[in-house]
């Protein structure tokens, strides 16, 4: 592979991590849609960069359904979802910006450290793909322990699937039908998701998932 | 060799002679003026050692089978060194200011004494010796914390000075121990050609670290250090922070580079971890701080921290084979050494000045100095320049090549100290960013403004003797910076003989530039630099004049129209952090303000409170303090037993002894 | 080529960022004006103004000292140096040796510590409200700064701005941690240039300035000297960005009057495309709150940090 088509999929890859930055930082609902679809946008262009190097066109399909489930449908029905529920001016309170900065700065170095260790014999694309992926789906989970709102929950989710994607794609050797089975199952939770979520709202007033903590009896 | 020993204890009879002259009028001059003279036979002697090969000698001193043995190798000669320019300027300072001091019986004696001490640690070359000098170093310059006994601070402060120091020679003692192994060979010699199993080696070198920082003031074991430094008088703080600090750092460098052998890579966590910690948190207490001598001890501690970084990547480098950049990181940690000497001895001079001056040490109270102190202020403010590591002067150098040093680490082969060196660069460059937001604040709430009190209106310039000091080692500070190269070379035969590498020559290197790895990489030229600012500056100045208008108005200030001639409008030091307490204090000291309002009617100014917490403090060693005072209660009902219980108790314990040799014997 | 001409091409650098950095301020003010309908002055108009200051008397507090009058100088005198080394459309000058990237920081923090010293000297609230607020950026765009040096110079392997820029013309290719480093770079120059968002350089009285608040006791020929400085400052600041990630028509060799026109000219675009984009940006954006400051700041360094740190995944590292 030539060094510039390994340095853009490199680019992508590392841009996909800065987006998960980027979703850390942001505590207000709509942006943070906004940024959701970046980051699906940024997976799709990797893995339509992926299809074309590898020459495979089995991840057209898998970056058709990024971008069009992932980064347009999903993204829109959130919004709706947000300025129906009147959520949209909302700020949400997370733990701190620095913090959780540092926090997933720490998290990127230690998926570094492991992902180089352990793929030491692979060659040069598959190990940053995979150590990047990594980072990405620990930052997804980081926002999702970090934040109180179902729907920022949502988005964290979503970006541990992408991350998830990224190192499927890169290891070139995801089936095509898990990868469908995969995206159709993430549709199908947000769809539950979705539905809790309205009836969350109904009981509680409030998609606060604390609400939920306290409905269960736990104290926090 | 026989020279330095001989000045040494020439140094230790004057302090004996002093106890003599104590009650004559010339004493202070006698005495100040024979260490002065001593500490520069004994600092040119050093300068010009260093290259030479090691000498040493062996006393019939201390333990009779082991004799006392001294050593001047290289790393020795660069430590004393920078203890005998310490000591010197500290003398001649002392010359003019000792006058001042109320009770010179209190001083007089032990400061001989204390020199001695520092320069018999470092010369020291077995671990009898080294300890032995190493506590009387602690308790002559406890001895001399003590001068204002009359004080309830200073009596606080001796206390936690004498634990923390107890603590420190235990933690060394253990260490030399280890090293020593089974048979007790306690020549440094022996302790080379002994090699320890690998976790025994990090036992050792952790109990090093936990030994001589606690001396140098690494956080946490710092807690000790802004008591006592600042209750001494000036000179002899200049002294602690300026000296003391170093012979610490050089016990670390003797242990972890020349008695241990060869290292393993994760030696180098513990110094890189507390070591940026250290110079971080330092500068953030400091910038904290309204005492002036307190702020210029937390600042000894954050460069305290920076040496301990470069001592820290040294020590990677060396156990990855890496002898280039081991080198270029020991010099780095070498210079900066050197350099904290030299502006810190100043800015102690210079708060020593102003307290004498003034009587006040707290800046809140002081201001405007510079139209009463010009000479000592120039000197104070070259001094705070330095430590902020600008340029031109000599701090930049110094941390110029420890930013290098950091570049090169990621030819080291462990993921995790390539991770880990960046971050410790962030926190480096944090605290020197940090240093010079303290430095502005130190200066110019002390010495620039408006006097906030009368005394500091009235004050007067420092004695002739004092200024001399003070300008000498400023200028040092400048020369230091302008001419990095000729330390850096002076340095090499102490760096070559740890790490086995050395940096380029740069005597030969063109236009005096230095060049830490090679030419294409980085060079510095602070002399290029400096002449160029001063030639533009200059040229900007007459040029300006020439062309441009050239009468000055003076008027009052203008203040954006909104003049407030009470002083309480000025500015104040605290106010001046203030933003820097709510970015980095309000995690890190729990800082926060609260605004106490009077009720309406009610004539009572409304104050503005603030509230800071000693993290370390609060979390480490106050609960040992409760432990302690609860065992205490507890083991005191064993204060009231019988004669019988007594005996039975020594009985048990022996009979358990027995048992125990037994079983393991 | 000798010694001779390369002192010449040295000279003209320093004197041409030196003519133009007033230049720039005029047409950042220009298009800011024209972007928000207004005539706004003419691009000349900063060199008017170093003139009419020029001309004027110097009013000194009462209070003040040697300090305040030495300042402007030396505040001047250290960004000029900063800015000498610097290249702008040659590489490999006599001077650029003196220093490297982390003194050309150091160089800057030199003069910010003066100014600093100075705005506390005539003891007033104003400069000592301006002093502590610089000094809180500082600590933090010093930091992302030099991590922005680490990043560019652990992919160039040197942090000599020459060396980088050659680097970086012959084999500079496309890499996130570059990208990341080019933002922090961005956001640290504007903080340092007090900008908006960090700072309204067009406000004369407000509770929020941060910089014209440390410059308020200065008058006549000093403010033309600090004014100038802080021009240079900009340009330095977009010269040092043109160089290390646009370098494209640096000479690199020195040949002939052509090739100095054309890497002139293309000098020239790079500026004005820079200050394009600073109107622009100092249009569409709003001013911070002083507290908000810092987190910008904090994402700076913690770009300059994650691309050092994605650095080693990258293949060679």
């Amino acid at each position: 592979m030539s060094p510039l088509a390994l340095d853009i999929a490199h680019m992508f890859a590392g841009g996909l991590v800065l987006v998960s930055f980027m979703m850390l930082y942001q505590n207000r609902l709509l942006p943070l849609i906004n940024v959701l679809s970046l980051h699906s946008l940024l997976l799709a262009l990797s893995v339509a960069w992926q299809a074309h190097v590898q020459d495979n066109p089995d991840l057209y399909l898998t970056a058709m359904i990024a971008l069009g489930f992932k980064s347009l449908v999903i993204p829109m029905a959130l919004r709706r979802m947000v300025v129906r529920m009147g959520l949209h001016r909302q700020i949400e309170v997370a733990v701190g910006a620095g913090l959780t900065m540092l926090l997933g700065i720490g998290l990127v170095a230690l998926s570094m450290d492991l992902m180089l260790r352990v793929t030491a014999g692979a060659n040069a694309l598959v190990r940053e793909d995979v150590a990047l992926a990594l980072s990405v789906v620990l930052l997804g989970l980081l926002m999702m322990v970090t934040r109180r709102n179902a729907i920022s929950q949502v988005i964290g989710f979503m970006s541990i699937e992408n991350g998830l994607i990224l190192a499927g794609t890169g290891a070139r050797g995801m089936p095509l039908v898990v990868e469908i089975s995969v995206a159709f199952s993430v549709l199908i939770a947000f769809i539950v998701i979705g539905v809790f979520l309205f009836r969350i709202r109904e009981r509680f007033d409030t998609v606060d998932v604390q609400a939920l903590d306290r409905f269960r009896g736990e104290r926090r | 060799m026989p020279m330095v020993l001989a000045c040494i204890t020439g140094l230790l009879v004057v302090s004996v002679l002093s106890l003599a002259l104590l009650r004559h009028r010339t004493a202070t001059p006698l005495v100040y003026g024979a260490c002065l003279v001593i500490s520069l036979a004994l600092c040119a002697a050093a300068l010009l050692s260093i290259g030479q090969a090691s000498s040493q000698a062996v006393l019939p001193l201390g333990l009779p089978w082991l004799g006392a043995h001294f050593r001047l190798d290289p790393l020795a000669c660069a430590f004393l060194a920078i203890v005998n320019f310490g000591a010197a300027s500290a003398s001649l300072y002392a010359l003019g200011y000792g006058r001042h001091e109320k009770e010179p019986g209190r001083v007089l004696p032990f400061y001989p004494a204390f020199l001695a001490a520092m320069n018999l640690v470092v010369v020291a070359d077995d671990a009898y010796s080294f300890l032995f000098t190493w506590e009387f170093m602690s308790l002559t310059s406890w001895a001399l914390v003590m001068t204002r006994h009359r004080t309830a601070k200073t009596g606080y402060a001796g206390f936690v000075y004498l634990i923390m120091a107890s603590f420190g020679t235990f933690a060394l003692l253990f260490a030399f121990g280890l090293l020593a192994g089974a048979h007790g060979d306690y020549a440094f010699d022996a302790i080379r050609a002994h090699h320890l199993a690998s976790g025994m080696a990090g036992l050792a070198l952790l109990l090093a670290v936990v030994g001589a920082g606690s001396k140098a003031g690494l956080v946490p074991l710092h807690v000790w250090l802004p008591l006592a430094h600042p209750a001494a008088p000036s000179h002899v703080s200049a002294l602690m922070s300026g000296v003391m600090t170093k012979v610490a750092i050089y016990a670390f460098i003797r242990i972890a580079f020349d008695l241990m052998g060869d290292p393993s890579w994760w030696w180098s966590l513990p110094a890189l971890v507390l070591g940026g910690t250290t110079a971080a948190l330092g500068v953030l207490y400091a910038l904290m701080e309204t005492d002036l001598k307190r702020v210029l001890a937390y600042s000894t501690i954050e460069n305290v921290g920076i040496i301990f970084i470069a001592a820290g990547l040294a020590l990677a480098f060396k156990a990855s084979g890496l002898a280039g950049a081991a080198a270029l990181a020991l010099t780095a940690a070498l210079f900066h050494a050197l350099n904290h000497m030299l502006f810190k001895s100043t800015l102690f001079f210079g708060a020593g000045a102003v307290i004498v001056a003034t009587g006040e040490q707290d800046i809140e109270r002081l201001g405007g100095l510079i139209h009463r102190m010009p000479l000592s202020s120039g000197a104070f403010l070259a001094a705070s320049m330095a430590i902020s590591a600008l340029p031109p002067f000599n701090g930049f150098a110094s941390e110029w090549l420890l930013f290098h040093s950091i570049l090169v680490s990621p030819q080291l082969p462990q993921m995790g100290l390539k991770l880990l060196v960046p971050a410790v660069g962030v926190l480096l460059a944090l605290a020197a960013a940090l240093a010079a937001a303290c430095f502005v604040r130190a200066f110019g709430a002390t010495y620039l403004g408006r006097p906030r009190t009368a005394a500091a209106a009235q004050a007067r310039e420092a004695d002739r003797w004092s200024l001399a000091a003070m300008l000498i080692c400023a200028t040092l500070c400048l020369l230091a910076g302008l001419f990095p190269g000729f330390v850096i070379d002076w340095l090499q035969p102490a760096v070559t003989a740890l790490v086995t590498g050395h940096m380029p020559p740069q005597a030969g290197i063109p236009w005096l530039s230095i060049v830490p790895v090679s030419a294409s990489r980085s060079s510095y030229n602070g002399l290029l630099l400096f002449s160029f600012m001063a030639a533009s500056a200059g040229l900007a100045a007459v040029v300006v004049h020439r062309f441009a208008s050239r009468t000055v108005r003076k008027a009052p200030f203008w203040d954006c129209g909104y003049p407030r001639p009470g002083i309480l409008a000025q500015y104040s030091a605290t106010s001046l952090a203030q933003p820097i307490r709510r970015v980095f204090g309000a995690i890190t000291f729990a800082a926060h303000e609260q605004v106490e309002m009077p009720p309406p009617g009610d004539l009572r100014q409304a104050r503005l409170r603030r509230f800071l917490r000693d993290p370390v403090w609060e979390f480490m060693y106050a609960p040992v303090a409760s432990a302690v005072g609860t065992s205490a209660t507890v083991l005191n009902r064993v204060q009231f037993l019988t004669i019988r219980r007594y005996l039975s108790l020594v009985f048990i314990t022996l009979v358990i002894l027995l048992v125990v040799l037994a079983l393991w014997g | 080529m000798g010694m001779r001409s390369e002192l010449a091409a040295q000279f003209t650098q320093m004197l041409l960022v030196l003519a133009l950095a007033p230049a720039l301020t005029g047409a950042t003010r220009k298009v800011k004006a024209r972007l928000q309908r207004r005539i706004g002055p003419p691009v000349l108009q900063p060199y008017r103004d170093l003139r009419r200051l020029c001309g004027k008397d110097v009013v000194l507090a009462e209070n003040s000292s040697w300090l305040f009058r030495a300042a402007p100088y030396l505040i001047f005198a250290a960004t000029w140096a900063a800015a000498a080394l610097v290249p702008t459309f040659q590489t490999g000058l006599p001077f650029s040796w003196a220093g490297d990237l982390i003194a050309i920081v150091a160089l800057l923090g030199a003069a910010r510590f003066i100014q600093a010293v100075a705005a506390l000297d005539t003891g007033t609230s104003f400069g000592g409200i301006g002093a502590s607020r610089e000094l809180m950026i500082a600590s933090l765009a010093e930091p992302a700064m030099i991590m922005v040096v680490f990043t560019v110079a652990l992919v160039a392997g040197s942090t000599q701005l020459s060396t980088i820029a050659t680097f970086m013309l012959d084999k500079g290719g496309l890499r996130v941690s570059l990208a990341m480093a080019l933002v922090a770079l961005i956001i640290v120059a504007l903080a340092e240039n007090a900008r908006i968002p960090f700072d309204n350089p067009s406000t004369h009285l407000e509770v929020t300035m941060v910089h014209e608040a440390m410059l308020l006791e200065y008058s006549g020929r000093h403010l033309a000297m600090l004014e100038l400085a802080a021009s240079l400052k900009l340009l330095l600041y977009i010269s040092i960005i043109a160089c290390i990630f646009f370098p494209f028509g640096l000479i690199t060799g020195g040949t002939g009057l052509q090739a100095h026109a054309i890497s002139l000219a293309a000098y020239l675009l790079k500026v004005i495309a820079a200050s394009v984009l600073l109107a622009t940006l100092e249009t569409v954006i709003a001013k911070m709150r002083v507290f908000r400051v810092p987190n910008l700041l904090g994402i700076a360094l913690m770009l300059g940090l994650l691309g050092t740190l994605l650095l080693f995944v990258s293949g060679g590292m």
